[in-house]
Formats: C-alpha cells, sequence, structure tokens
C-alpha cells in the first residue's frame, strides 16, 4: 500500500477494485464501510456482487478479466470532463500525451461493450473518484491474477496519478497483501531477482555489498519463479527443491502440473507445521514452529514492522524455522551463529536501507513501524511518494484492453474465477485444522448464477463435475445472486474440490502471476 | 481550554470533552457499562451518573460536555444512591453464577456490586427466562445475563458493519436478537465476536476459554495475527502453554482492537493433534520418524549435492520476516537466485 | 343568504357520540321542510364540553343544546327552525341551580375559561382557510414576514409563554437556540404525538384550528432561519391528519407555505409524519429518531436538538399549544399577551379535564387559575355528591393533588414545587372510592408498559415499582415496602435517561407523600380504605339487616354464605372469592365490606 490503513476513514472516495476485502481483510473492510457511513463515496468494481457492493454507492459488476478497459474509461471520462489534476500531471509526472492518446477510444459507451458496466456508471464513478479531494483505490488478486495484471496495475496508477492522488493522506494505491508476511518475503528478498529491501540480484553494488557481508560467493542473475521452478522441475533442470511453509500442491495453477513436478524432483525438502499436501510428497519433511510459538517480525500491508512474540511453546520436537535454517546452515558450512531473532533483525537493517532504523527496542517501544525507515530517528512513512516517486517523475505508462487467455466456447461455456472466502485461509493448513471454523464451514461450495442453474438443470447443494482443459473436481453448488450468469466462482481453501486443478498457468508476462482469476469450464450434475 | 471542578479538584480540559474525560484526566473514577469512546454515547446504562450543580437530575458523565465553570460531584451520597439502585435493578434480573461464569474476575457488573456493596437484589420479581443460544461453534450468547449496554449492537453496526443484531422488543422484554430473533448463523452476523469482546458482563462466551481459566490466571502476549496481510494486533491470553483467549490488541494502531473471525476463533490449530512433531523421511514410500541430527544431515548433504542453478527455495509468506531473510540467505550463499514464495497467489 | 346557522360540533368526542349522524339527519329534515337554502350547517372543531355531546348550537340567537340525538332533530327543527321555539329540554340543565341554560356564556363550564387558543374551536369551520383568515388568522404571520427574526424571538421572549408540552421551558429562549445554531439547514417540528391517557388538548386544535398551528410554524421558521417543518402526529387522530393535509393545501395555495411567501422571500414547507403509538416518542429526541425512520428511542440531550436535531441539523421543536399561541403574540403582541397569567406563567393553559367530576371535557384558563375553581366551577364539582380526594395533574407522568392543596393556582412552578407538574394537561379528579395505591399502580402500568427499554433505571425500576405497587395492593406488601419504593422512585427520578423514566414515579412519589396512610393501611393492616383494591376487601352481613332471604347464598359460586332461613346469614372469609355477586343482590343493602 502507498498508503496506511489508518487513513481510510478520511478519504472521500474509495475505489475498491478486485478486491473482496470484506471477506480477504475483513479488518479493512471494516473501515471502509466506516468511511462510507462517514460521508466517503464508495465505489465497488467486481464480477461478483461481493458483500462490500451492498454497502457501496455504487456498484460496477464488469465481466471477468475487462478490469483494463473499465480503468482506461475512467480515465477517458477524467479527461473529457476536465477533471484531470493539471499541476500534478505537469510537476510529478511524465509519458501523459502518450496515454492520454491510448485511453481516446475507450469512451463510455465503448467500455460498456466490453466491460458490460452502463456507460453511465462509468461516468459517475469517474466523478465520484476524481472530484473528491482524497480518493483512494484498492485492489487485491481481482487485478493481478490475469494475463494482463501488470497492465491492470500500470492502469491503476494512471488513474490516480491523472487525479494526484498519489503522495498525500488517505489516497494513493493500495494493493492488499493476502497473507501475515508476504510483504516481509518480499522485502526479504525472497524472490529470484532483489535481495532484501528489493536490491536488485545484478546489480553489482549490491552484489558487492551482500558479499561482503555474508562472505560468500553470489550468483549474479536472477532466478526463477515460482511457476518457472515447477516448469524447470519437468524440464530436469530443478533437481532438488526446498519448501519452507508454502503448500503449492494446493495453491499452484493448474495443479496437475505442478503434482506432476512435486512428483518428478529429485529430492523435496519440506519444512512445516502440518503433513501439507505438499509435505505428503517430500523426501523430508522438518517440523517447525507456528506463529506464536517463536519470536521474530511480520511486516504488514501498509509496510508496518511489527513484532511477534512467543506465547507458547512449540509442540514436540518441532524447532522455529530460523533455528532450523541455522541448523542447516551450519551443516552445509557456513558460519552462522545468531542467537536469535533480534541479531538477524540487526543484520537486516544493516543491509537494507528501508528498514536502517527499525529496531526491535523501536518496535518495542513505539509498536511497529513502516518503511522506509532509513534511520533511528526516522518515524516511518505512512505514506509514500510524498514529493517525489522513487523514480523521480512519475510515468504514465498507456494500456491496451487485452482479453482474458482462455475465454468461455462452446466446449466450456462458463467462466471460473477463483478468490477466498471469509472463513477460510488459503489452502486451509490453519483454518481447516481449526475446530471451530471448520465445523461451521467445512466444505467448498461453488457458486453459479440461478440461470445457470436452470440452464444446466442443477440445483441448489447438488453435486457437480467442474472440469477444464486441465483437469475436473467435483464440488456441491450453492445457487446465488452474487454471481452474475455464465460465471463460477470456487475458493482455493479445500484439498477436497482442488479448483487449481482447473485454473490456468498461463502466466503475465512480467509479473509471472498466473491468471488465477479467468478460465473456462464446463458443468456436469454427478451422482452423490 | 475550559476549566471545571469535580470534587474539589480543579482541572481543564478541551472544550468538547465530557465530563468523564475530565474525570479520567484527574483520574478520578467512574464506572460504566455502556460507554466505549469508540462507539457512539448512548447514555444508557445510567452507571456514570454524577451530580453537577445547578442541574436538577443526575447526569450521565460519559455523554455530557464539560462547561466553563461547571461543579461536578462524582461520589456524593446522592450519586452512591442512584448507582447502587442501579446495580440492584441489573441484579434483580441477573442469574448470580458467578461460581460457574466464565466471565468471574473480569465482570464489570461483579466489580461494581463489589465497589458498591451490592450482594443482592432488593427487588423480587420477573426474571429474563431465555434459552442458552449455542448453536454456532464459536461463541455462546446467555441473554439472561445481558444487561442491555448495547456496546454488542454498536459494535456490530458501528465497528463491523454488519449490523446483525439490534435490540428487539422494548421496555422489560427488550433483548439483543438478530432480525426476527433468527439464529446468528442465518443472520449477517460474520462471526467477527468483537461482541464477546466488548461485553461487560457474562452473557457472550468464547466456547474456547470455557472452563480454561479465570481471567486472573492468564497471561498475556501481544503479538501479530497469523492470517491475512493486515497485521492486525492480537492479544493472546495464555494458560499452561495453551491459549484460551484471544482478543484484538486495542492498542495497535493497524486495528484498534477489531478482529474477524479467524484472528478470533482460528487460533486453534496450533494444538491440533495433526500438528508436525518430529522429523520424518520417507523411506521405502513411508515416513519414518528421525532424529534432527539425522534429517538435517540428509538434507544438507542433498542441497550441497547439486549445482546452484540445480536448486530452487519456496520461502513462506507466512514465516518471520528473520525466517524468510535467513531463508534467502541460504540459497543464495548455496549458488542460486531460485527463489521465490506465494506473492502471486 | 342564509337566515341561520347551525353549528354542529364534528371533534372526536361529538363524533363518537354521533354529531355526524345529527347532521345527516338535518340535512334531510331541512330539506323536508323546504330550508335547506336558509339554514346553513357548519361542521365545527370542538367546544371542550365533550361529556354534553353531541352540541348543537343555533346562531344567531346563541341557543346551545346539547346531546342532540338523532330523534330529536325533526321535533328541533319544526319547533325552533319553523316555529321559533327553543326546545327546552335539549337546553344545558346547570347542576347546581337545576335551572335551563340557553346560552353557552351561560355555562359555568365556558364563564370561566379564556379561550385564546381554542377561540376559533367549535367556532369556524376548520376545513375552511376563510373563516380563519376573516377572525385575524395569518395576521401574526404577515407581521413576522416583515420583521427581523431576532425582533420575533423577542417578542416571543418578552410574551413569557413557555412550552406547552409540559417542562415549560421559554419558547423564545429556545427559539434563539435555534437561530444561533449555525447550519444552512435547519427544521421546526411540531410536537403532535399525544399520548397522555384522556388528554385531548392537541387533537382538539388540530381539529378544530389547524391552520393556527400552521401560522405558528411558519413564524418559528421566519424566526430561527428554516425552511421546513415536520408536524408529529399520531396516526391514531385521523381526523386532525385530514384536516391538516387540508389546511396545509389551503395554505399553499393562498401562498402561505411554498417559496417565496408573500414576496417576503421567505420559504416554507410543512411534512406530516404519523407516529405509531408509542408513548416514548413525544419524548422530543425520541420523537425525532422516528421522524429520521430509527426506532423510537430518546437520545442523550445535550445535544440538545436547537444545536442537533432531526438528521444532525438545528431543529426547533414545540407542542401544537405552544405554535397555536404564537400567531396570537405576534399579532396582539407581547404585552397583550403577558397581561393574562401569573409572574412566571404568562397566558392560558388548556386541560382535558376527566374523572369524578360533572362536567368533563377540554377547558381553556387563565395561568394562575385556582384548582378549585377548575374542578369545581369548570368541573361542575365531584359526581355523585361524594368528596373530593385528589386531581391527578400532568398524566402518567404527573402527579396528585389533595384537597389542602386545591386553591394552588395553576402555573409552571407552584405545580412543580407540589411533586406534580403541568405536564400536557391532562387533568384526572379522584374521588372518596379511589385508592391511591392503585392509582399509583394504575399509572405506573401504563408508564412501564411505555418504557423504551433503553436505560436501566426505567426499564428495570419501573417494573420493580410495579411489582411493589402489585404486592401492595393485593394484600402482600411487606414492612419495608414503602422505604424500598420511595429509594426506588427516587432513584428512577433522579438517575432515568429520559423526562418519561424522570418523571414515571410522580405519581408514586406524590401519593406517597400526600396519602401515605393509604399505604400503610394496605401494609400494615391488610386494608384498603377505599375498598378498592379486590384482595384486601373483605365481604360481611350486618345481622341487623339480614332478613335471611337466603338470595346471597343462592348467587354465591364459592358456598361461602350460610344461614338459616329468616335468621341473618354468615360469610366464610376463607371460602369467599371476593366476586361481589352477594353484595349485588341483596336487596337490603345487608352485605358489607370492609
Amino acid at each position: 500500500m502507498t498508503n496506511s490503513i489508518g487513513e481510510i476513514e478520511e478519504a472521500g472516495t474509495l475505489l475498491v477494485i478486485g478486491s473482496n476485502t470484506t471477506e480477504t481483510h475483513p479488518v479493512i473492510g471494516y473501515r471502509m464501510k466506516m468511511a462510507q457511513r462517514k460521508g466517503a463515496s464508495l465505489i465497488v468494481v467486481d464480477p461478483r456482487r461481493i458483500d462490500l457492493a451492498e454497502h457501496a454507492d455504487l456498484f460496477l459488476q464488469l465481466r471477468p478479466g475487462t478490469n483494463e478497459a473499465l480503468l482506461n474509461g475512467l480515465i477517458h471520462v477524467i479527461i473529457e470532463e476536465g477533471l484531470v489534476d493539471e499541476e500534478f500531471v505537469r510537476e510529478r509526472t511524465e509519458g501523459y500525451a502518450e496515454m492520454e492518446a491510448a485511453v481516446k477510444k475507450y469512451t463510455p459507451e465503448y467500455v460498456e461493450g466490453i466491460t458490460g458496466v452502463a456507460a453511465d456508471d462509468i461516468r459517475q464513478a469517474a466523478r465520484l473518484y476524481a472530484q473528491a479531494e482524497n480518493a483512494a483505490i484498492f485492489y487485491t488478486m481481482g487485478i493481478t491474477q490475469h494475463s494482463s495484471g501488470t497492465n491492470n496495475v500500470l492502469a491503476i496508477a494512471n488513474l490516480a496519478m491523472v487525479t494526484g492522488n498519489v503522495g498525500k493522506r488517505s489516497a494513493g494505491v493500495n494493493p492488499l497483501r493476502g497473507q501475515n508476511n508476504v510483504q516481509g518475503a518480499c522485502d526479504m528478498g525472497a524472490l529470484p531477482n532483489v535481495f532484501t529491501g528489493y536490491q536488485p540480484v545484478d546489480n553489482r553494488d549490491a552484489q558487492s555489498k551482500f558479499k561482503k557481508d555474508w562472505g560468500v560467493k553470489l550468483p549474479t542473475v536472477p532466478g526463477l519463479t515460482v511457476t518457472e521452478i515447477i516448469d524447470g522441475i519437468l524440464d530436469g533442470k530443478i533437481k532438488v527443491l526446498y519448501v519452507m511453509g508454502e503448500n503449492p500442491a494446493l495453491s499452484d495453477a493448474n495443479l496437475n502440473h505442478v503434482l506432476e513436478a512435486l512428483d518428478k524432483v529429485d529430492f523435496l525438502v519440506v519444512q512445516d507445521i502440518f503433513l501439507t499436501e505438499t509435505a505428503a510428497r517430500a523426501d523430508v519433511v522438518l517440523p517447525a514452529a507456528a506463529f506464536a510459538e517463536k519470536k521474530g517480525t511480520f511486516t504488514n500491508t501498509e509496510r508496518r514492522v511489527q513484532l511477534v512474540r512467543q506465547a507458547v511453546n512449540p509442540p514436540g520436537d518441532a524447532w522455529a524455522d530460523w533455528v532450523i535454517l541455522q541448523e542447516l546452515a551450519s551443516r552445509i558450512g557456513l558460519k552462522w551463529n545468531y542467537r536469535g531473532p533480534e541479531e538477524i533483525f540487526r543484520e537486516i537493517a544493516r543491509l537494507t536501507p528501508s528498514y536502517a532504523g527499525i529496531s526491535y527496542e523501536r518496535l518495542e517501544k513505539e509498536g511497529g513501524l513502516q518503511w522506509p525507515c532509513p534511520d533511528a530517528g526516522h518515524p516511518g512513512t505512512p505514506y509514500l511518494h510524498a514529493n517525489q516517486f522513487s523514480r523521480g517523475k512519475g510515468r504514465f505508462t498507456p494500456v491496451e484492453y487485452q482479453p482474458p487467455a482462455e475465454e468461455p466456447d462452446e466446449e466450456y461455456p462458463l467462466l471460473l474465477t477463483t478468490g477466498r472466502s471469509l472463513f477460510h485461509y488459503h489452502t486451509g493448513t490453519m483454518t481447516r485444522r481449526s475446530g471451530a471454523i471448520d465445523s461451521f464451514k467445512p466444505e467448498e461450495l461453488a457458486q453459479i448464477s440461478r440461470e445457470d442453474a436452470q440452464k444446466f438443470g442443477i440445483g441448489d447443494g447438488d453435486l457437480v463435475k467442474v472440469t477444464s482443459r486441465r483437469g475436473d473436481v467435483k464440488v456441491r453448488v450453492q445457487v446465488t445472486e452474487i454471481v452474475p450468469p455464465g460465471v463460477v466462482f470456487m475458493t482455493f481453501h479445500f484439498h477436497e474440490a482442488a479448483v487449481n486443478r482447473l485454473t490456468s498457468n498461463k502466466v503475465d508476462p512480467i509479473a509471472k502471476i498466473p491468471e488465477y482469476k479467468v478460465c473456462a469450464v464446463k458443468l456436469e450434475k454427478v451422482a452423490p | 481550554m475550559v476549566s471545571l471542578t469535580i470534587n474539589g479538584q480543579k482541572v481543564e480540559v478541551e472544550p468538547e470533552a465530557t465530563i468523564l474525560q475530565a474525570a479520567e484526566k484527574l483520574g478520578i473514577f467512574i464506572p460504566t457499562f455502556c460507554y466505549d469512546p469508540q462507539l457512539t454515547l448512548v447514555g444508557a446504562c445510567r452507571m456514570c451518573v454524577v451530580e453537577v450543580e445547578g442541574m436538577r437530575a443526575l447526569v450521565a458523565s460519559c455523554c455530557t460536555p464539560v462547561r466553563d465553570g461547571m461543579v461536578v460531584h462524582t461520589d456524593t451520597e446522592r450519586v452512591r444512591m442512584a448507582r447502587e439502585v442501579n446495580l440492584n435493578l441489573l441484579l434483580a434480573n441477573h442469574p448470580l453464577d458467578c461460581l460457574t461464569c466464565e466471565k468471574n474476575g473480569d465482570c464489570r457488573l461483579q466489580d461494581y456490586c463489589y465497589l458498591y456493596g451490592v450482594s443482592e437484589s432488593d427487588y423480587k420479581g420477573d426474571r429474563k427466562d431465555y434459552e442458552l443460544e449455542d448453536t454456532n461453534p464459536f461463541f455462546i450468547r446467555d441473554m439472561n445475563k445481558c444487561i442491555l449496554c448495547g456496546l454488542c449492537v454498536r459494535t456490530c453496526q458501528e465497528v463491523n458493519g454488519a449490523a446483525a443484531i439490534e435490540i428487539m422488543n422494548r421496555g422489560f422484554d427488550s433483548k439483543v436478537a438478530t432480525a426476527f430473533n433468527d439464529p446468528l448463523e442465518t443472520s449477517p452476523c460474520v462471526f467477527c465476536g468483537m461482541c464477546v469482546d466488548v461485553c461487560p458482563v457474562g452473557a457472550l462466551t468464547p466456547k474456547q476459554s470455557i472452563g480454561k481459566g479465570r481471567s486472573y490466571e492468564l497471561d498475556t502476549v501481544k503479538t501479530v495475527c497469523p492470517y491475512c496481510g493486515t497485521g492486525c494486533g492480537l492479544e493472546l491470553y495464555i494458560k499452561n502453554n495453551e491459549i484460551v483467549r484471544v482478543k484484538g490488541d486495542p492498542s495497535s494502531p493497524v486495528n484498534r482492537g477489531q478482529v474477524c473471525v479467524k484472528g478470533h476463533f482460528g487460533t486453534d490449530f496450533l494444538k491440533n493433534p495433526e500438528r508436525l512433531k518430529v522429523p520424518l523421511i520417507k523411506k521405502n514410500g513411508e515416513f519414518v520418524e528421525s532424529s534432527w541430527d539425522e534429517a538435517l544431515g540428509l538434507v544438507a548433504e542433498k542441497l550441497k549435492g547439486v549445482k546452484g542453478t540445480e536448486l530452487a527455495g519456496l520461502s513462506s509468506a507466512r514465516a518471520t520476516n528473520e525466517e524468510n531473510y535467513l531463508f534467502q540467505k541460504l540459497l543464495r550463499s548455496l549458488g542460486t537466485n531460485n527463489i521465490d514464495h506465494c506473492a502471486r497467489l | 343568504m342564509y337566515e341561520k346557522q347551525i353549528l354542529i360540533c364534528a371533534g372526536t368526542g361529538c363524533v363518537s357520540s354521533g354529531s355526524m349522524h345529527v347532521q345527516e339527519a338535518l340535512n334531510e329534515e331541512l330539506k323536508k321542510h323546504n330550508l335547506q337554502d336558509k339554514v346553513r350547517i357548519i361542521l365545527s372543531g370542538c367546544h371542550g364540553f365533550c361529556e354534553k355531546g353531541p352540541i348543537f348550537i343555533v346562531y344567531p340567537e346563541d341557543i346551545f343544546y346539547c346531546q342532540v340525538a338523532v330523534e330529536d332533530v325533526p321535533e328541533l327543527v319544526e319547533e325552533h327552525l319553523v316555529k321559533g321555539n327553543v326546545v327546552e329540554r335539549l337546553l344545558y340543565k346547570d347542576p347546581v341551580s337545576d335551572k335551563r341554560v340557553s346560552s353557552h356564556m351561560d355555562i359555568p363550564f365556558y364563564s370561566k375559561q379564556k379561550r385564546q387558543v381554542l377561540r376559533n374551536c367549535g367556532v369556524i369551520d376548520p376545513e375552511n382557510i376563510d373563516e380563519y383568515i376573516i377572525r385575524g388568522g395569518y395576521s401574526g404571520m404577515k407581521k413576522a414576514l416583515n420583521m427581523e427574526p431576532m425582533d420575533i424571538i423577542n417578542t416571543v421572549k418578552s410574551s413569557g409563554l413557555r412550552g406547552r408540552g409540559g417542562a415549560g421551558f421559554p419558547t423564545g429562549m429556545k427559539w434563539e437556540f435555534g437561530y444561533r445554531s449555525p447550519g444552512d439547514k435547519k427544521y421546526v417540528v411540531c410536537n403532535a404525538d399525544e399520548g397522555d391517557p384522556g388528554a385531548f388538548m392537541d387533537r382538539s386544535v388540530l381539529e378544530g384550528d389547524p391552520h393556527a398551528v400552521l401560522e405558528g410554524l411558519i413564524i418559528a421558521g421566519r424566526a430561527i432561519g428554516s425552511d421546513e417543518a415536520y408536524i408529529y402526529v399520531r396516526a391514531e387522530y385521523p381526523l386532525a391528519i385530514r384536516r391538516l393535509r387540508i389546511a396545509i393545501a389551503q395554505a399553499e395555495e393562498y401562498g402561505f407555505l411554498g417559496n417565496n411567501i408573500l414576496d417576503s422571500g421567505t420559504n416554507f414547507k410543512i411534512n406530516i409524519k404519523e407516529g405509531a403509538g408509542a408513548f416514548v416518542c413525544g419524548e422530543e429526541t425520541a420523537l425525532l429518531a422516528s421522524i429520521e425512520g430509527e426506532r423510537g428511542i430518546p437520545r442523550p440531550r445535550p445535544p440538545f436538538p436547537a444545536v442537533k436535531g432531526l438528521w444532525g441539523k438545528p431543529t426547533c421543536i414545540n407542542n401544537v399549544e405552544t405554535f397555536a399561541n404564537v400567531p396570537l403574540i405576534l399579532r396582539n403582541g407581547a404585552e397583550w399577551y403577558s397581561s393574562v397569567g401569573t409572574e412566571g406563567s404568562k397566558g392560558t393553559k388548556i386541560f382535558a379535564i376527566t374523572g369524578k367530576v360533572n362536567n368533563t371535557g377540554l377547558c381553556e384558563v387563565p395561568m394562575g387559575i385556582s384548582l378549585r375553581e377548575i374542578v369545581f366551577d369548570i368541573g361542575g364539582g365531584i359526581r355523585g355528591g361524594k368528596k373530593y380526594k385528589a386531581v391527578q395533574i400532568g398524566g402518567p407522568s404527573g402527579g396528585c393533588i389533595p384537597e389542602e392543596l386545591l386553591d394552588l393556582p395553576v402555573d409552571f412552578d407552584s405545580l412543580t414545587a407540589k411533586g406534580a407538574m403541568m405536564g400536557s394537561g391532562g387533568m384526572v379528579v379522584m374521588d372518596e372510592d379511589t385508592c391511591m395505591v392503585d392509582l399509583a399502580r394504575f399509572f405506573l402500568t401504563f408508564t412501564q408498559n411505555e418504557s423504551c427499554g433503553k436505560c436501566t433505571p426505567c426499564r428495570e425500576g419501573t417494573k420493580r415499582m410495579l411489582e411493589i405497587l402489585q404486592r401492595i395492593t393485593q394484600g402482600k406488601g411487606e414492612p419495608d415496602d414503602i422505604e424500598r419504593l420511595e429509594k426506588l422512585a427516587l432513584s428512577v427520578k433522579d438517575s432515568a435517561l429520559c423526562g418519561l423514566g424522570q418523571t414515571a414515579p410522580n405519581p408514586v412519589l406524590t401519593t406517597l407523600r400526600y396519602f401515605r396512610n393509604e399505604y400503610e393501611a394496605h401494609i400494615f393492616d391488610r386494608r384498603c380504605p377505599a375498598g378498592v383494591c379486590k384482595d384486601l376487601l373483605s365481604y360481611y352481613i350486618d345481622p341487623e339487616l339480614c332478613i335471611g332471604c337466603r338470595a346471597c347464598v343462592k348467587v354465591c359460586p364459592a358456598e361461602a354464605i350460610s344461614g338459616e332461613k329468616k335468621e341473618p346469614h354468615v360469610i366464610d372469609e376463607t371460602k369467599c372469592i371476593r366476586c361481589g355477586a352477594c353484595f349485588e343482590r341483596c336487596k337490603k343493602d345487608a352485605v358489607k365490606t370492609r
């Protein structure tokens, strides 16, 4: 997030696109609803009539996979109606003319044809967004999990910059991160192309800094992403896979492909708290401590580094991940000698400019600090880009609408989109093993519209087989008003109905994110 | 700034301040049930009544703004009588089962009865007689214990926004209920359980806690929720190496005490019997328990045994920063940048 | 040209005693005698003397007929309208002198009154704006439209007008708060949620002179800077609502409502909101919540509505009678207005007088009149020659006034000093047959039932007070119940959230103050001095009077009476269920109670 959770309530307009916030980020959802009750305009853009849509001033129900057309349409109206923040565009950005030319053809009527959203609603949304003193955009995987994900994000950036809604309170571009420490994992360089704090692995200075500090030789070309690693296994390039606290056997797109790879890899180590679907395929399983069983830090979606404290002991002989890693390092011949997480953190701060001013002592005292926090006297940064963008001027990038990689056809007439529910989390490793929660929501229910239920002769609660070009799952059906006709919605929490057997591993060419949000499927009723 | 006198002590406060806030500034205690600074002020419980010179009746200090020159008394005979009668009235319609009540020791009704010396009610008569509502796995509702302060209703409406509950009926028959008194499961309730945390008495009890320890036996640890990326602060209540209750951390700048169903009621996976407790090595297609030495030795050997480019690692968006740091440090030290995690999922 | 006018009362009281049927019959009868072009029938508002309804007045001679039935109409037409003879038997008969009185000005019920607010009620056709205008209507508004807001407010302030809803807050001061509250949108609200049992002052004004209320609202709007008003009126007042709607439509047609009223630049719109009958919605904050579509539950004050009222906007809220006073003040001046009344209470007050008096109905009296005058002159004294015991003033939230205080002047401050309150004007007169504990129980039953349940003292406290009172009236009172009740009542009064809860204990506290001995008799002697509380009654047979006819033995369902024929009978108290059958059956009045 460029901005902070605490600023939501003061915003004039909230544009929530591709985010089922009240289910995936409930507490942020509360704030959005509070802001709306306080007088903010809430615009919700989603293919499904999600809970937040019920609280919205304006709900735009777009066809899945048409985000960039809609975003271009909003910018088109803003330009046409003279709502551009000209001073901001002039002083703080570049490339406006190219972007302006690109959105020229995205008239509300043209966009209506692509997205199915009424032209007048597009106009009204553009006005509500552009006329507010402070307007904030929120998005999650509904924007990124597309083969055009990068373009979607760029279009969002264009929209925010054209109205000057960057670099001030209660505005900005705010991706809501899905996992407790996904921000931290990225910050820590658990990515193929960067060290901590996004220092590129192919940058000489960074290389020499880390080489010197760590006292080892370092690879200099970026590595492979998750999807490439899976492909790499199948290609025979990757022989050993070490998985710490991840469950690709349920979470990754085109699961059959992933399972094939996990079965093929020469040696698979899985370090986790439960015997997950992935761990079950491992050669060695290492028992780890869970969140309340160890000390450390998490970094949340608003870049706030917070202390995690130990409350109970790990079960049996399970160890904290950092202990396991250190023990392993010593067996490999690396001379690590961390006495605890705090010492590791000091090293992180030393090597990471955006974390340089953060220490356990400060976290204990100040209750969390938002990076960038370059020195010990810095109060942290509630919102980014206050005076300038990281690269200097903000660059507008022209974006063209590009249809999803796989669309419904005669054979697979329905569009499957995936997401999460309020009661479960990710692959269910934790929530499926929480007595109360799992007893409350014990099984997946695929959402289909009344119209499709009628069309395919399926009733509420019926068992169906959902089939895509890549696989099939059996699941019971919930007939609902939430999804529009032609769309099926499933979550990926349930191994019994692992939706990623169906999804496509077609990825965005830049971000390498698979298109979880759109693939073509068919439904057949089956005997229970 | 406005200047007023409370119990003979002068205090200066902002003009928007209430008498209660001014008293707090002086460290003068005033009992409250229905007051929560995050919620609309309703002045309903009347526990916080005080005497203001020149005013005919007692006033609720929680929602009465200060005035310059105001003279307030918070502990006169008249005030004490009003509070004592108030407690007496509540007690007349409240089970006296403190011995088995989960809320014992952390109950404001109990605390104030102690403070004002009310041990049983003066008033005999009708009592509420509601069935225990025990149909959801998260918490029990015992409306016989409800004192109708309305904190849960306002929390549901003003904090969560679900507005699943309201006060049904009127007068003596008032009851906190969903529309049509349906079970919570078929209402807009999303089981965040924030109602449970604000309840000043034992009307709402988290099932996780039942029989697991008195509030004064529990240790509190502040940490961060293991679920989504919001990063809510949680207070874990611990007894005998077990989390027996979770509450949102009111001091967290992120969630200000707010929580959702997962953070609130979803930490019991920690003690799930399926937890991995020892290293496992697959031998002939079967997992065999092993020592750390053996398992780590084997892994070290395999990691060293391939070229860096043949090695890949998936780090964890659920592990700590320190652990992610060490993971990438380890893999990079082994000569590979093939490191990723589920950021894209 | 009409030769005669006949006013038939079309207030709710007379309508329910049949005035509409009388009107139909009269129409028929006039046609029969071909008088329909010579006699004009006017359906008027309430005359207040509901006890004697339907009321039927013939002008120009001003002959006041009462309790006119359909069967009387042919005679009235034949005798009075055709032959010119007054029908003596339908005139009002003074209960004291036993003489027939032909003009209503000679009836004591009217002669002690000062009908200022009710000046048009029973006189004009409330559905005809011209009749209101002819009698000076809307001239106060016209004056106000040419005045500066503060001048209007100062006029109202110096008139001494105080809110007629009950609490008696100075109206001008309230308006000034509204005027001084910053805001581009402000509201005026008329509280017409008259809820006290037996009270119908506001209904009569709305039914009989709706334009007076509208005029008052427009003036208030001009004064505080509001362009919109709501009248919150109970749905149980369909006639009032209908007449208000007609009046609003007429006022709009005449340009008294709408945009740029009479070229003054002032805009004003009046909406009607029908209330659903909760007593607590008469409390101003609950009323505002109800208009907003929320549950009708009081909110804490401050902020007062004048600062933060309807939809959070500054709102001036007054009661019907208050607004109806305003046009008079503007028209005749503050000095004229304040010439009537006492030091602290100016003008008049309307009361709905009911209970054990000869004349029940509506009366408007100058402030400062004594209770004795109201009860004995206007009310015509206690019915059936019984003894006066008390008057409950202020409705269920008020208190009772015993005989020794009958010379108390009726004004806001004197009543409050005695534990009662002016209230909105309900007045229930009790005679010696009224049990004061039972009376307190009766009123508590009402307020307990109407408690919204929001605050603890009212929700739980009224319930417990009622239970104690029930216990006492059932003969199960405990020695410390009086102390318990008194402590509870004082506490509830002192700590409840809104006016309903704060005043609900008044009947308890005043009966305890003035009739404590009755409580003691119930508790310690297990006796109800008034003989009302059934459970405390015991029947016995006076052997001196009993002739041994066995009639009582036969009717007794409990077989509690024994005795030989022609011998005095005896009631077995342990078997008696106190049904009273023997009491009613005995021809010799030998069955007695104690």
